[in-house]
């Protein structure tokens, strides 16, 4: 067998999808983008309902100054990892604000959230310790779980009854286990049951890492993410986070009162060696952040948009995700709906995520939908009636 | 754990794989879980939570990557057990 031989199913459903599309879904041309809600795709103007830009900062004129101004000031890139040339004065100042918008002692700035993850799950961890994951858990999480060599044991989504079970089960080894959960699901749009998995983490004295890709800037007054809305920040051992959301950069971060934090980064292979985030992208996020920290006004269009999609794709009859968030994703019937609703919806002008298995829970196939901020009511109105044409038209 | 235990834990499994649509009659313990038995990654994950509430243990994912047939499986639950 050779080299390229597993990839040969690949091709051929590429093929597949082309003949029935006209288009790769997963290589989708952005021919340029616009605003934060529209951009060009196949040469007409498209409403974006499928990116993480929640709070629309992608465009906030603030955030493009500071990301302009520190490229004339600092050049393009730091051309080094952290541990090397790469730590400016931005990067140190910006571990600073994220341990002071956490309240925590520690933080470390990360080149993505992806490789926040697998570099601290892996350093954290070793031979001998156990990780305890959520089952939806993102590619992020099961790739650093992986790297590290310990046991990697998942428990049924969002349920605390069987994660209970598998601590119960390890004995002496829950001290040595990390548990790890996410504010708000990427595929689902739900939240993690919080306050019972920190019981359960106090109870058999386990460690817990909170992944807010989803939920920073989404949840809580200061919009620090689940742990805020919920009320256990103090009780969370380590958040994990990425700026490529809610900050409208790339990026990613972890915090913690665990003074041992500081160490981490000198043991975190994805840390030490990777070019540090450019001077641009320090200096935007940081600006973003300040937004974030002041952006209830935001914060409360994001949530109007979110309950009006939500309201509006149940009323016409999809079945929808456990709970309105700002990810909206709608359950298709078949893989086959599924491809052509993603094409209809196009069609009418409206960009969706597709999801398809294994990528969505359950084996399910979704149209996964997200709003932001900066979607204006007309908007939202305009993707509720594209996904009524498109209903009417699988119907026919 | 002796022959006895793993014939018991092998017609457990046969009985929950009869659930996942297989036939008990056309499972035999050399069978490939992926090739012969048709589990894609989703229905096998599925398939080890089920064998974890049966015998009330926790199966790591690191263990599934050396196991190919359903002796393989049959065999790391015992270990699972007796650990």
């Amino acid at each position: 067998m050779g080299l390229f031989d597993k990839f040969k199913s690949i091709a051929v459903e590429r093929e597949a999808l082309m003949d029935q599309l006209g288009i790769l879904p997963f290589n989708v041309e952005i021919e340029e983008i616009l605003t934060p809600t529209t951009a060009r795709i196949s040469g007409r103007e498209v409403l974006l309902a499928g990116t993480n830009n929640y709070l629309g900062l992608t465009f906030d004129p603030r955030c493009i100054e500071a990301a302009c101004s520190a490229t004339r000031a600092e050049g393009t890139g730091t051309t080094g990892s952290r541990m090397a040339n790469g730590t400016f004065a931005g990067h140190l100042a910006l571990e600073r604000e994220l341990a002071e918008f956490y309240s925590c002692t520690k933080a470390i700035v990360f080149s993505t959230g992806f490789v926040a993850n697998l570099g601290v799950i892996s350093t954290l961890t070793g031979p001998g310790d156990v990780l305890l994951i959520d089952s939806d858990s993102h590619a992020s999480i099961y790739d650093g779980c992986r790297m590290s060599g310990a046991d990697i044991i998942r428990f049924r989504h969002n349920n605390p009854a069987d994660l209970e079970k598998r601590l119960r089960r390890l004995g002496d080894r829950a001290n040595n286990t990390l548990i790890i959960i996410e504010g708000i699901y990427s595929m689902l749009g739900d939240r993690a049951p919080l306050a019972e998995i920190v019981e359960l983490k106090k109870n058999y004295s386990a460690s817990l890492m909170v992944d807010e890709a989803h939920s920073l800037g989404v949840l809580g007054h200061k919009g620090q993410g689940l742990v805020e809305e919920a009320d256990c920040l103090e009780d969370v051992d380590f958040i994990v986070g990425t700026f490529s959301k809610s900050l409208g950069a790339i990026g990613g971060f972890c915090v913690s009162n665990h003074p041992e934090l500081d160490l981490v980064r000198y043991a975190t292979r994805s840390y030490l060696f990777t070019a540090s985030p450019s001077p641009a992208t320090v200096a935007s996020v940081r600006q973003a952040l300040r937004i974030l920290a002041s952006g209830l006004d935001l914060r409360e269009r994001l949530w109007q948009n979110a309950r009006h999609l939500y309201d509006g794709l149940a009323q016409l009859g999809f079945t929808l995700g456990p709970e309105p968030t700002p990810v909206v994703a709608v359950y298709m019937e078949s893989k086959e709906a599924t491809l052509f609703g993603w094409k209809k919806l196009l069609e009418q002008g409206v960009y969706v995520n597709l999801v398809l298995p294994p990528a969505a829970p359950e084996g399910k196939s979704l149209l996964r939908c997200s709003v932001s901020a900066v979607h204006t009511h007309e908007q939202i109105n305009h993707i509720i009636k594209a996904f009524s044409a498109m209903s009417a038209d699988i119907s026919l | 754990m002796s022959r006895a235990g793993y014939d018991e834990i092998l017609a457990e499994v046969k009985k929950l794989l009869a659930r996942f649509g297989k036939s008990r009659e056309e499972i035999d313990e050399d069978a490939e879980l992926v090739n012969d038995l048709e589990l894609d990654s989703l229905l096998v994950m599925e398939l080890v939570q089920e064998v974890e509430d049966m015998f009330d243990i926790s199966f790591p994912l690191n263990d599934l990557s050396g196991i190919h047939t359903l002796k393989d499986f049959v065999l790391q639950i015992q270990k699972e057990i007796g650990a």
